[in-house]
């Protein structure tokens, strides 16, 4: 069952249109909630007017006047307000102020707009150069949300030894997630003598993150709170920590009004108002010595955090650990910091701080080659991390680790050599050629200790009907999750496929497995079911009501009779590897328990009179263990590139007064069919020791390469015809690199 | 100006009446008087095709089409492709190549690809790519999509 390509389990009913997402969600009575938010970056909220032409007398408003329980959303640190309360700083624009439902959205729209807020304005922090000037204090004495420090051996006389030093600066910017379902929610708050009874069904990849962030709101216990996940239309990250916000929203309009309440965001709106890819500045020095080994290296990672902390430490984390890629290097530092900025938070997108990082060395290691004189194939192979070797954070290579050999997969797969060479001779034509690649790993499931105190639980469940099935809080959007549990729980239990339902994720029947990210359901909650189906069948064996081997209609059979005698259910936990050791102050040890290695190459067409770049092949080599479902794993690395490609090209959040300015998809610019090559797709297995059957992390892996590939790839194109080109920041638009090739023609 | 007015058309085969807003969007049509929820809703402005659907044959984005403009016309949801149980071959094809992944592009996507089928039954990669190309996918990359639709041409034109 593990390796094969099964069916997605709800593949029909998405095919149908029959897939209920949660605006589909039929609520009787329901009105439609809207958010009036902030038009300013930065101030005091002194007064809330309502104007004329609406019926305020049917209109629901709330505002932080009437939050029961406590107005600040739980997260990593509690700081953000569900909405600004009267002589309350606003901190960023689009920072929700007050909610508002009727039952006709027309009416609810109108009286949005009629909505004036007195704002005292304040001087904004608006870019990470002004957060780090103290132009304003705007988070603690020093705008920081979060610094770490990592260090291994001491850089500072290492740099004697090096006989060349290369020192550049890179820059990414914000990306927008466009999961193609704007953000959705849609409350029910009933009232009973004990109290308040809240459910939510929404789009979300964290249910018991909502959870969580409701009971507090609301000041309910567990059990007085429900959330459901239902059909998810897209997340990568986008549905990580928001949701916490708007289904408190949407909770508390239905709490004032006693009616069930949609809040659903049209493209505008979650385009302004969500979260994003944190932008980020990273300063990297390295040393080399007279071999073109790597001596010394420091890296100053910096992301702009927004105006709350949200994910901004773990992101940061996940930077940080990354920063020095795939290669070996004695003595080092990184300093990474994540500043205050009064722009509306970033969060979680795909890659989670990894894809800014890597983007730079991978860049930084092209610029290193061309100062050494060596190319770039060469300088990264005597650099490579290999078995035996240490990471930055001290962590040892335990694995059998041959990064030399997938990236000659990879350059052997495009043509890497033959097409240097002949693109070199083809001078004359607007149109230059150019092939670059990149090198890199994702690390697998939370960063440090993130696992060992989620403490995830799972299950499985012997239904009526003698089928199975899964019980877990992760959330399926579209990464193929029901598909991929159901085959590690089928192979447990040696049951065929269609025994094997997952049960819908809803807070009152399923536990916390949490949260649906960081490239960890298949390897962290996989195992947890693995052991969980296991469990089960034990237990059958032990009460004497299954013997093996078994055929599915025993099983079903034993299932059938142990029901006679109560509940069928087996859960696991996630137990840590005792030998992993993790420092969360110094930022030492054990970042990851595995991680997904990958070379990406890619051909550009730079067309030197339009400055756009075409993307004319791309190639994905990847070790990522062994793979569950193989046309599923190569959907999620097509689907990654195609969002790496879009970032590393034509993705450009504009950002005027700190608010998005171009928020439509008009102007927000994302692949179509017509920008992307094929994506080749190589999967070279090695089972790790974590996952079900040897299963790594795949979901954001892919999302690390594109960028520097594609830059590498401009720059070999244009090598020679534009000077000395400074290609280090993301997205390159034909503006930008007419900019830089200009700046080069006038050096 | 009357409040609502009374729409007539031909819904996957089946003729159906609705009261509508004078100024509503087919799309909210659809979804709301029709109850067809399998038509989505990404952007509101016709960039992402997501709430494509055939009308009179053709494809239009229904977030931007006055639902008045409907009045005595044949509408195709996603709803319609499947007949008496069994997935139109360009259905199957979604489902056999997971080109369906969070799914909210594919109702759109499905009408684009049935719509090209039938009026070029064995289209070229580009001319695969240019019929779809009003229809945004976030999740695939769109290989498996492309993948899909090349194979539901291969046996000929789609239903």
């Amino acid at each position: 069952m593990i390796g094969a390509s099964s069916i997605r389990k709800e593949g029909r009913a998405k095919v149908t249109g029959a897939a209920c997402y949660t605006d589909d969600k039929f609520a009787p009575g329901a009105l439609h909630g809207v958010t009036v938010r902030s038009s300013v970056p930065r101030g005091i909220l002194r007064g809330i007017s309502f104007g004329p032409g609406v019926p305020w007398d049917e209109v629901t408003v709330v505002t932080a006047a009437d939050i029961p329980g406590i107005n600040l959303v739980a997260s990593v640190v509690d700081d953000q307000p569900f909405l600004v309360a009267l002589g309350g700083e606003i901190a960023h624009a689009e920072q929700p102020v007050l909610l508002l439902a009727h039952q006709d959205r027309e009416t609810a729209e109108r009286a949005r707009r009629a909505v004036r807020l007195e704002v005292e304005e304040l001087p904004a922090v608006l870019d990470i150069q002004s957060s780090l000037d103290l132009a304003q204090v705007i988070h603690g004495a020093d705008n920081l949300l979060k610094e770490i420090v990592i260090e291994k051996g001491d850089p500072g006389p290492a740099w004697a030894r090096a006989a060349t030093i290369v020192e550049a600066e890179y820059r990414t910017g914000a990306q927008e997630q466009m999961y193609l379902e704007p953000n959705a929610m849609l409350a029910e708050v009933e009232r009973d003598a004990d109290g308040v009874r809240i459910s939510v069904w929404g789009s979300l990849q964290c249910p018991y993150y909502v959870h969580g962030a409701l009971k507090q709101l609301f000041g309910q216990p567990d059990d007085r709170v429900r959330v459901v996940a239902m059909e998810v239309g897209g997340g990568f990250g986008g549905k990580e920590d928001y949701p916490s916000l708007n289904a408190g929203h949407a909770a508390l309009l239905s709490w004032k009004s006693g009616k069930p309440v949609k809040l659903i965001y049209d493209r505008e709106e979650d385009l302004a108002a969500t979260t994003k890819r944190h932008p980020s500045r990273t300063r990297i020095r390295t040393g080399f010595d007279a071999g073109g080994l790597l001596v010394a290296a420091e890296v100053d990672f910096v992301l702009d955090g927004g105006a709350f902390t949200t994910l901004s430490p773990v992101v940061l984390g996940r930077g940080a650990v990354h920063a020095l890629g795939v290669y070996r290097c004695p003595d080092l530092r990184i300093h990474a910091r994540a500043v205050a900025t009064n722009t509306p938070p970033p969060g979680a997108f795909r890659g989670f701080g990894a894809p800014q990082s890597l983007f730079a060395i991978e860049r930084h290691m092209d610029l290193c080659a061309e100062r050494l004189g060596l190319d770039p194939v060469e300088l990264r192979r005597r650099n490579f991390l290999a078995t035996g070797d240490t990471m930055a954070t001290g962590q040892l290579v335990r694995e059998r680790l041959d990064l030399g050999g997938i990236m000659d997969r990879a350059l052997a797969e495009i043509g890497y050599f033959g097409k240097r060479r002949a693109f070199a001779l083809a001078t004359g034509d607007p149109v230059k050629r150019g092939v670059g690649f990149s090198v890199f790993m994702h690390g697998c499931g939370f960063t440090g200790s993130g696992e060992a105190h989620m403490a995830s639980v799972a299950g499985v469940e012997g239904l009526e009907d003698g089928s199975v099935s899964v019980l877990a809080a992760s959330t399926e959007m579209g990464q193929g999750k029901n598909t991929v549990f159901a085959q590690i729980v089928a192979e447990a239990l040696s049951l065929p496929l269609e025994l094997v339902e997952v049960a819908q994720t809803d807070t009152a029947r399923v536990p916390n497995s949490g949260p649906t990210v960081a490239s960890r359901s298949t390897m962290m909650v996989g195992r947890i079911l693995q052991d969980a189906a296991c469990g089960l069948k034990l237990s059958l064996v032990q009460q004497g009501l299954l013997r093996e081997p078994y055929t599915p209609g025993e099983f079903r059979a034993a299932v059938k009779a142990a029901r006679a005698l109560g509940p069928v259910k087996s859960y696991g936990q996630f137990r840590a590897n005792p030998t992993t050791v993790w420092d969360d102050v110094r930022y030492r040890g054990d970042a990851y328990p595995d991680y997904s290695w990958a070379c990406y190459a890619t051909e550009v067409a730079v067309d030197t009179l339009t400055y756009e770049v075409a993307v004319t092949d791309f190639v994905a080599v990847q070790e990522v263990g062994r793979v569950v479902n193989p046309v599923m794993a190569a959907g999620q690395i097509e689907g990654g590139v195609a969002q790496g490609i879009g970032w590393g090209l034509w993705e450009e959040v504009v950002m005027q007064r700190g608010r998005m300015a171009n928020n439509q998809m008009t102007n927000y610019i994302i692949p179509t069919t017509e920008d992307l090559p094929p994506i080749r797709t190589v999967f070279l297995e090695q089972p790790g020791p974590g996952g079900p059957g040897g299963a790594k992390g795949i979901g954001e892996l892919p999302m690390d390469g594109p960028a520097p590939a594609l830059l590498n790839a401009v720059q070999a194109a244009l090598r020679g015809t534009m000077g000395t080109l400074r290609l280090d920041e993301v997205p390159l638009t034909p503006d930008r690199l007419l900019d830089r090739c200009e700046e080069a023609a006038h050096a | 100006m009357p409040d609502s007015i009374s729409l007539t058309l031909k819904v996957n085969g089946l003729e159906r009446t609705v009261e509508a807003h004078p100024f509503a969007r087919l799309l909210d049509v659809i979804r709301e008087q029709l109850g067809l929820t399998g038509t989505k809703e990404g952007c509101g402005e016709g960039e992402c095709g997501a709430c494509t659907v055939l009308l009179d044959g053709r494809v239009v984005n229904s977030c931007l089409v006055p639902a008045a403009q409907a009045q005595g016309a044949e509408l195709v949801t996603v709803e319609g492709l499947e007949q008496d149980g069994e997935l139109s071959k360009v259905q199957s094809a979604f489902l056999n190549h997971n080109a369906a992944q969070c799914g909210f592009c594919t109702p759109g996507m499905l009408l684009a690809a049935t719509d090209l089928l039938g009026r070029c039954p064995s289209p070229r990669d580009g001319e695969v790519r240019a019929g779809l190309a009003g229809n945004l996918c976030r999740c695939t990359g769109y290989v498996k999509i492309i993948d899909a639709v090349r194979e539901a041409a291969e046996g000929g034109a789609a239903r």
